[in-house]
């Protein structure tokens, strides 16, 4: 427990936790390790568990019957995969594969919720943290819809 | 090495198109070698004008190694009217040219400092020369960088030689698409956000940036959030240009003109009028 702590403390998106609140945050996480084109999560699915990377790649996908999956976004080291368990319903958008060798932190949605719920400052931080991940993706996604690349 | 345009400057010199190169479905490499006499020097971030006779002149980044002497490179996109007839060019044909021109990239300046190079589609075309200079003098940089994003993998430029570059172990490379199905193993994803993940310090470091300008604006907030200073990021502007010696003004941005005070300006002095509209 005290290693997954450690490990927690040392990932940017926990940077900013007090340290009461990121023993709240470990006793929700255990490690993962997924093989390459091995799935994270699936489009629908019960958001249970979301993740912190440690080492590897993921592609965030969307499938479509007949067509390739297309890739949304690549997360690498230091990113989390998965917002979806934050709010209602806590179902997937997106597919996730780990492109490569892919050892992540697992977090407990439930069990996170619920300290969440329990400690609105450990909550407080946690929505401002994900908000921070997700404004960040927000203004990607608005600059991929540009097509800047296209003729103009 | 003389820098110095051909004396008479809006007269075209002749140039014949020798090696043409399709870099992708709608952008070629060309290369034009005087008819007569040697070809200037050139400094990495410099731009020629470019005459297709009976079509027009349009100003065309080079492209190519300055430390090749025979022929200026450049890449050309096809646009409009006058880049799509250049782009038409066969080896062989004779074009006119004016050049080169302007502000280039600080290449010299940043011997010492880490650099980072952020390029975004045909934006890789007017650093390759800057690119070409720093890994022919490598040891005299601290890290090296170079950051590449495109619309999606059939769109990236250079590739034979960005896979180069990649096999080099004092180059860092990282490429980003838009847009990718299920088979591309690469990134995914906007180019700054790859500002991130590289190696540098940002205290000593030189940023040199050229693509669309909205990806430049937003690669100046990744890279002002990593700690560079404004003044040690450059970016490459664009804009119509047609005396291209800073006589018409066509290509005026604020206190500036790009054609001969840019096209490379520092970052700190434009970032107050870079994101408004009417410049």
């Amino acid at each position: 427990m005290e290693s997954l702590e450690r490990i927690l403390k040392e990932h940017p998106f926990f940077a900013p936790f007090a340290p009461e609140h990121l023993q709240l945050v470990t006793g929700c996480a255990r490690n993962h390790r997924f093989a390459a084109g091995e799935y994270l999560f699936h489009e629908g699915a019960p958001a249970n568990e979301f993740f912190l990377i440690r080492h590897g790649s993921v592609a965030l996908e969307i499938a479509a019957p007949g067509k390739a999956p297309v890739i949304i976004e690549t997360l690498h080291d230091g990113d989390i995969a998965g917002a979806s368990w934050l709010v209602p319903p806590y179902r997937w958008m997106f597919d996730a594969r780990a492109l490569e060798l892919t050892r992540a932190i697992g977090i407990d949605a439930a069990c996170l919720r619920g300290k969440c719920d329990a400690d609105h400052d450990l909550g407080y931080e946690m929505m401002r943290s994900v908000l921070t991940v997700l404004q960040k993706r927000l203004q990607a996604t608005r600059l991929q819809i540009l097509d800047v690349y296209g003729r103009h | 090495m003389n820098l110095a345009p051909h004396p008479d400057a809006f007269v075209p010199q002749l140039y014949r198109a020798g090696r043409v190169i399709r870099e992708l479905h709608d952008t070629v490499t060309l290369e034009f070698a005087p008819l007569s006499g040697p070809r200037p020097a050139f400094e990495p971030g410099q731009f020629n004008m470019l005459t297709v006779f009976g079509v027009g002149e349009a100003a065309i980044s080079i492209s190519g190694d300055p430390s090749e002497e025979t022929a200026f490179v450049h890449t050309v996109r096809e646009v409009g009217a006058v880049s799509r007839a250049i782009a038409k060019l066969e080896a062989g044909a004779v074009a006119g040219l004016r050049g080169p021109y302007g502000k280039g990239w600080p290449v010299a300046a940043a011997e010492g400092s880490d650099v980072v190079i952020v390029a975004g589609g045909l934006g890789l075309a007017p650093l390759r020369p800057a690119i070409y200079r720093i890994l022919a003098n490598r040891s005299r940089y601290g890290r090296v960088s170079i950051l590449f994003g495109s619309r999606n993998p059939a769109d990236l430029l250079y590739r034979h030689e960005l896979e180069q570059w990649r096999q080099r172990l004092d180059v860092e490379i990282a490429v980003t698409v838009d847009h990718a199905d299920a088979s591309w193993r690469g990134n995914v994803g906007v180019v700054p956000a790859l500002i991130r993940r590289a190696a540098f310090d940002p205290h000593d470091t030189v940023a040199m940036v050229c693509g669309p300008e909205v990806m430049m604006r937003y690669t100046a907030r990744g890279l002002l959030d990593a700690g560079v200073a404004g003044e040690r990021i450059y970016f490459s502007m664009e804009r119509n240009m047609k005396c291209a010696i800073g006589l018409c003004g066509h290509c005026q941005f604020g206190p500036d003109f790009i054609c001969k005070d840019g096209p490379v300006l520092r970052y700190d002095k434009i970032s107050g009028i870079f994101a408004v509209r009417e410049i």
